[in-house]
């Protein structure tokens, strides 16, 4: 319970900071928004409330506490070049395979576990795969999701500021 | 004091228009022989960057679920059709998890250069491919140009390309 909490604060203090981000990018989004619509879902039309900041999950992940569930909803190749450490690959939220690994790979937890779904593979605005992948385990009814705020792509948001990462392919390959 | 203002504005000028006139450089990998690779494009051809030495190659790390590089994607097309026989080679890397996807993506692009699916190997050679897309210009040495990520200007990769075949901008 304490390092939940822990995780739950934490968060709350990085929702600040991801709200107005992605507000100025939920602004900006109003410009190309024609360009934008193709091809997939935006990820900024995700629950505000759900979203958490880059230094604010890096803290956490370097911490002692208790870590959340990991999945990474990007693509295999940018998994195996670097990813947030124990974090698990489950595949692009865009596409089916993706989207049913995942609920394969988080159908057995508890449906309070804390759990952080992150890509990385484009800006934000144009994220194909957080959105459903973030759908999908709120339809498994879980209740303690959240989405890791990469604005620009994971080299620029997280590799590129220090935070922890780890090479290799996933698990089991 | 009006001609120390002159001697400090001249070089600042000076700097500026050499900036101009130089492409944006800066990231580590430009400059640099780009990687040699040998891969099976989608159409199960030999794919090998030698053979494209002498001419000015457009290398593209993309994705089929990328909305931005679905976004450019026609551009490149265009740009292979255009400058091709100028010298461009467009060449598509897919880091997409399987060929199948490719393959339909090509085929309802009507993609006109190759294409083949890369892996994480190749993706470090280049620097590190973190987000999508990242082109490449590379020169008719086989050294890197430039590097453009996120694809968000397209004009400036089309500058450097038009720069390195030698062809004015016709508007």
């Amino acid at each position: 319970m304490r390092a939940r909490r822990g995780f739950s604060s934490r968060a709350a203090i990085a929702v600040t900071k991801g709200v107005f981000a992605a507000a100025v990018v939920v602004a900006a989004l109003a410009l190309p928004a024609s360009s934008s619509a193709q091809g997939a879902p935006a990820a900024g039309g995700a629950d505000k409330d759900a979203l958490i900041a880059p230094e604010a999950l890096a803290g956490i992940v370097r911490s002692s506490a208790k870590k959340p569930v990991i999945f990474q909803v990007g693509f295999r190749v940018l998994y195996e070049q670097a990813h947030i450490p124990q974090s698990r690959y489950v595949g692009p939220g865009s596409k089916e395979e993706g989207l049913a690994e995942l609920r394969r790979a988080a159908s057995p937890l508890p449906r309070d576990t804390a759990i952080v779904l992150y890509c990385g593979c484009c800006p934000w605005v144009r994220c194909p795969n957080m959105q459903p992948a973030y759908k999908a385990l709120l339809g498994l009814g879980f209740t303690n999701v959240k989405l890791l705020f990469i604005e620009k792509n994971f080299g620029a948001d997280w590799v590129a500021k220090g935070y922890p990462v780890e090479k290799g392919a996933p698990a089991g390959d | 004091m009006r001609p120390r203002a002159t001697s400090l504005a001249l070089p600042a000028i000076a700097g500026i228009l050499l900036a101009l006139a130089l492409p944006a450089r800066g990231r580590a990998e430009e400059g640099r022989p780009a990687p040699p690779f040998s891969l099976t494009d989608i159409e199960g051809r030999k794919l090998d960057l030698a053979t494209y030495r002498g001419k000015v190659v457009l290398l593209d790390f993309w994705a089929t679920w990328c909305a931005p590089c679905r976004d450019v994607i026609p551009r490149f097309v265009a740009w292979q059709k255009r400058y091709g026989p100028r010298g461009l080679q467009v060449i598509g890397i897919s880091l997409d998890d399987s060929a199948a996807p490719v393959v339909r993506f090509a085929r309802e692009f009507h993609l006109n250069y190759p294409v083949a699916v890369g892996n994480a190997r190749l993706a470090e050679r280049y620097g590190g491919i973190l987000g999508l897309p990242v082109a490449f210009v590379i020169d008719r040495a086989g050294r890197i140009y430039s590097r453009h990520d996120g694809g968000t200007d397209p004009s400036a990769i089309r500058r450097d390309i038009e720069r390195l075949l030698g062809v004015a901008r016709p508007d």
